[in-house]
């Protein structure tokens, strides 16, 4: 069939007929004018896309994609590209609120002095009671490098805490532990850039699909020049459906499968010889202990079969190239620092370091994960990765401070250690920002004990998060587009945040805030700052030849190179994208080897509990969900957690996709609907774990930590599942109507039973 | 000059939805998206698509070849608009006529909406918002030789833009990702074959080809998990067990080891 094209189309006013004298309005048209297109990064994750934010008036309005940016060339997930709508968000905070009359009392309105005056005094009550140490500082991740050294120096020298740490402990702080073991350097080894020179690409514990969006673009890209993939992760996740090999091993039983890979490899004479001899120490031990991990028997503890893991090993071990992503599937483990030193242990032996597409690296998950984990606001940490009981660390840092050395307290209590601390009120009053405790830790029943025994709570936040609720006072702060400042990517790359915006309200930029309070607390000399650039440049004064080498960065610098990789150490240096080239990080220059016995994770399945449970995220959230949760589009694409189950275990169990089911731990219980699927292990269950109260799946987690970061075991536990006719009581709070809707949405996103069948009309 | 298309590919899509997030952030409809991504079977795999306006080349645009009111028009450059609000008369000819179920008639504003392949942007030389943002180039544009210089046609892809619906051919301006060997998609074949077979031509689910059943211990060398300093766990693990009770009050003593700070 063909037919005359000009009967279609549009030729001016001849064939145009106005008839109905006006073209009816569509609402959804924008009358905006932008006014400014202001460069910046998304919020959100570590890779930290460019973006445009589209600004009308004094308003942002919306996104534009931006193509210069050399990690993301434009592309967004579906969390960048709304991420601009937490900024006129009607639940922003836009006053401080206070609890006048004790812990019972409602939230209400105060001014700033009425709020800041009372922290001030009351810290120092308390302080003065119980000693400075019953103060704490819970910081994050998610916000810019000033602001995370400012908490630092805000904790040691304002209040003058030992215990300051923060949010970044939950997340690859096992990470940190391994590079720290193995390589001397606590950053990733190469730039993302990298992969495309890879031969191998083995991900482990990471759902890059889902997590990374943007990091998939160079995983295809890589597989398009031929690159194989290799995947481990106990749930078939966006970019395990098609790799290469899949090993969908149990949850918890990484450290024997990397292991056996190491086994295979040396068996097959794999391995680097050359590289071990030059570049590393400790090869002996390694070798004779992974040895004994037979592929065959290791087999049996992760659930795989023995020759996908002795194939992968090959892969591995022949390419010229590989490289190995993690991320929080191996890392949020009672031994995540060991499973972490097993992969490095790998891509030592067969001496995949210092040269393009090869390496070993974290998938830093939070937006400033990077940065957050060298700028000082750590338990044991001084800015620079520098170490908080080195004496010439303190001695330097005091000397830019322009504190007495005795002033400078010395390491406390990391996040998760807070907690109990709270608990025998060691600790009795926490100044928490950038931090939603209520939706992240594990174990919610207990946390929640700990923040309501608290003194005095204040929370720092744009919204009114789970763990705001809980505060006796929550100042109003600012999101990313009201304010300026640095972010260290997951690459190590330094970018920069611009200014989109002013704060709504009386919310004001977090920065002001904590330096209004310090001048409070009797200490306005240490902290004389009025721009976010003062903060920067004292900052890297402080990492001035330490390992996180910040000196020779400028903003000027990270716009003209779209970023600079540290360590930078002149004015003159351009920065390391790639580390390792010719030396690592330990005074000698060589790597070190460690021998990892496996460990089973501290709950194994029982009678009574007979199901391994574990958590991970969603593409349409972020972190505890705080913000993605306030987002329309993501909210309705996610609205509540559900529990992906096994159809062979559902069939057992008599489940059905969409039937509300229990799942109790020895923590708690939960009630959420169940997905029937084929793309997860049979004895395995997961749980979104963005959501809070009785949504949260962190009430079923295990507290356990590990014995040298303290990150606790977020991945495996053991669980019970059951049908129930109850639904849970969040589904009574939902509107049905918005039930309904969001039932039909779930039917259209995790829907299991449709198979595909197309209707002909 | 070469014509630009978008070329879809389902292998490389995750699922994530970028393109529907950004599909809604056009200025022309805001809050609503033209392009739609599904799960091809959730309960197998976690496999999904891509399906947006594939721009009929020949027969040009069946839409707007249906249209009574001469609603759907054609730009010069080949892009197939959606129905003009002023001329649109609602009767669905389109939503019946177009061969991949693309029109959908917005019943409150009463007229046809679909992809214009972002006009605003594609006239003035920019990408369109969906294939901007994709993480995966599941939805790439560009031209068929920006397509191959890309890589994916070295590794076994081709992309094909003939369909056939029983005896009627369709070729289309964009295209969608296959394999060497295909040289057109008979949709009506896949359909019929999908409702005789039922769930028989579901092919096997893929994730589980690699995984045997745990066997607790199997003789490597372990050591014992650290002990949670937290809430002592109530029973310890290693015993079978009484029913979980809510945690107790947590009296972690201070002379635990865990609880020293870390060095």
């Amino acid at each position: 069939m063909s037919v005359d094209w000009h009967n279609f189309r549009p030729q001016g006013v001849e064939t145009y007929d106005f008839h109905s004298g006006r073209p009816k309005e569509t609402p959804w048209d924008s009358e905006e004018q932008i006014d400014r297109y202001v460069p910046t990064h998304c919020c959100y994750c570590g890779v930290q896309c460019g973006m445009y934010l589209k600004v009308a008036g004094d308003k942002v309005v919306g996104v534009e994609p931006r193509e210069d940016f050399p990690v993301n060339h434009g592309m967004l997930c579906p969390k960048g590209a709304t991420a601009y709508q937490t900024v006129n968000h009607p639940d922003r905070l836009t006053y401080p609120l206070m609890r006048r009359k004790g812990k019972n009392s409602p939230l209400e309105r105060a001014t700033w002095d009425e709020a800041l005056d009372t922290i001030a005094r009351r810290f120092r009550e308390i302080q003065a009671q119980h000693g400075n140490d019953a103060v704490s500082i819970y910081s994050g991740s998610s916000m810019t490098n000033e602001k995370c050294y400012l908490m630092g120096k805000f904790a040691r020298v304002a209040v003058g805490t030992r215990h300051t740490d923060y949010n970044g402990r939950l997340c690859m702080s096992s990470a940190t532990g391994a590079n720290e073991r193995s390589l001397g350097i606590d950053r990733a080894a190469n730039p993302i850039t990298d992969m495309l020179h890879a031969d191998v690409i083995f991900v482990v514990g990471a759902n890059v699909g889902e997590c990374f969006p943007i990091v998939t673009s160079w995983l295809w890209k890589a597989r398009d020049r031929g690159c194989k993939l290799i995947v481990a992760d106990p749930r078939q996740t966006p970019i395990a459906r098609t790799a290469d090999i899949y090993l969908p091993l149990r949850p918890g039983t990484d450290s024997a499968l990397l292991n056996a890979m190491l086994n295979v490899v040396i068996r097959e004479g794999l391995v680097d010889e050359e590289f071990i001899a030059a570049r590393t120490n400790g090869w002996e031990e390694t070798r004779s202990l992974a040895l004994q991990y037979d592929p065959e028997q290791v087999a049996k503890i992760c659930g795989l079969r023995a020759d996908a893991i002795i194939e992968a090993a090959r892969l591995y071990g022949r390419a010229k190239a590989a490289m190995i992503y993690t991320a929080r599937g191996l890392e949020h483990q009672s031994k995540g620092v060991d499973n972490g030193v097993a992969c490095a242990n790998l891509a030592l032996a067969t001496g995949n370091f210092g040269h393009p597409g090869a390496g070993y690296m974290t998938l830093t998950g939070q937006g400033n994960g990077q940065g957050g984990r060298e700028m000082g606001q750590k338990a044991s940490q001084l800015p620079g990765e520098r170490d908080i009981e080195d004496p010439e660390d303190r001695a330097y840092i005091c000397s830019v401070w322009g504190i007495d050395e005795n002033d400078l307290p010395h390491s406390g209590y990391p996040a998760t250690l807070q907690i109990p601390a709270m608990l025998r009120q060691e600790i009795r009053a926490c100044f928490m920002i950038c931090s939603n405790p209520m939706v992240s830790l594990p174990d919610q029943h207990t946390v929640e004990r700990a923040l309501r025994g608290l003194d005095l709570f204040v929370v720092t936040d744009f919204f009114l998060s789970e763990t705001a609720e809980l505060a006796d006072i929550v100042l109003p702060g600012s999101v990313w587009a009201e304010d300026e400042g640095t972010t260290t990517s997951l690459e190590g790359r330094v970018i920069k945040y611009n200014k989109a915006v002013e704060p709504p309200g009386e919310a004001r930029r977090d920065w002001e805030i904590v330096c209004d309070l310090a001048r409070r607390l009797g200490k306005g000399q240490y902290f004389p700052f009025s721009s976010v650039r003062e903060i920067f440049d004292e900052m890297r004064l402080c990492t001035k030849g330490a390992k996180a080498d910040y000196w020779g960065i400028t903003y000027e610098k990270i716009d003209a190179q779209n970023g600079v990789f540290w360590p930078c150490p002149t004015p003159e240096s351009v920065g390391t994208p790639r580390l390792y080239e010719e030396r690592f990080g330990f005074p000698d220059g060589k790597a070190r080897f460690n021998p990892i016995y496996y460990i089973p994770p501290a709950e194994e399945p029982d009678g009574e509990y007979p199901m391994v449970l574990t958590t991970g995220r969603v593409i349409y959230h972020y972190l505890s969900g705080n913000q993605t949760r306030r987002t329309p589009f993501l909210k309705e694409m996610a609205p509540y957690p559900w529990v992906e189950i096994h159809q062979e275990t559902a069939d057992r169990l008599g489940i059905r996709d969409n039937d509300w089911v229990q799942v109790r731990t020895r923590r708690g219980e939960m009630t959420a609907p169940a997905l029937v699927v084929r793309s997860i292990r049979p004895d395995t269950i997961f749980i979104p774990y963005h959501y809070g109260h009785s949504q949260a799946a962190n009430i079923l987690t295990n507290p356990v930590l590990e014995p040298m970061m303290k990150i606790p075991e977020y991945k495996v536990c053991a669980a019970a599942i059951a049908r129930t006719e109850q639904a849970p009581d969040w589904a009574a709070e939902v509107n049905p109507a918005v039930l309904a809707a969001a039932l039909r949405k779930r039917h259209e996103l995790p829907s299991a039973s449709d198979s595909p069948r197309p209707t002909l009309r | 000059m070469a014509v630009k298309r978008i070329f879809l590919d389902p292998s490389r899509c995750i699922g994530c939805r970028s393109c529907v997030t950004a599909c809604r952030e056009c200025d022309t409809h805001k809050g609503e998206s033209m392009i739609y991504i599904d799960y091809v079977n959730r309960g197998n795999s976690v496999a999904t698509s891509p399906t947006l306006c594939m721009h009929c080349e020949d027969p040009v645009a069946p839409c707007a070849q249906v249209c009574p009111a001469q609603a759907i028009l054609i730009s010069p450059d080949g892009v197939v608009h959606q129905a003009d609000e002023a001329r649109c008369i609602h009767c669905q000819n389109c939503v019946y006529a177009c061969p991949f179920g693309v029109p959908k008639l917005d019943a409150e504003k009463e007229f046809m909406r679909k992809c214009n392949l972002c006009y605003d942007r594609t006239s003035v030389g920019k990408g369109p918002m969906c294939a901007t943002v994709c993480p995966t180039q599941a939805i790439f544009y560009g031209t068929y030789e920006e397509w191959v210089l890309a890589g994916r046609g070295q590794q076994g892809a081709k992309p094909v833009n003939v369909f056939y619906f029983g005896q009627q051919r369709v070729r289309t301006r964009n295209y969608v990702v296959m394999t060497n060997e295909d040289e057109a998609l008979d949709l009506m074949a896949l359909a019929e074959a999908a409702i005789a077979g039922n769930e028989s031509a579901t092919p096997e689910p893929t994730a589980g080809q690699n995984a045997t059943t745990w066997i607790g211990s199997a003789g490597i060398p372990q050591r014992e998990a650290p002990a949670s300093p937290w809430t002592p766990r109530t029973p310890e693990p290693v015993t079978p067990t009484k029913p979980a009770k809510p945690a107790g009050p947590a009296t972690p003593s201070p002379a635990e080891p865990n609880l020293v700070p870390v060095p």
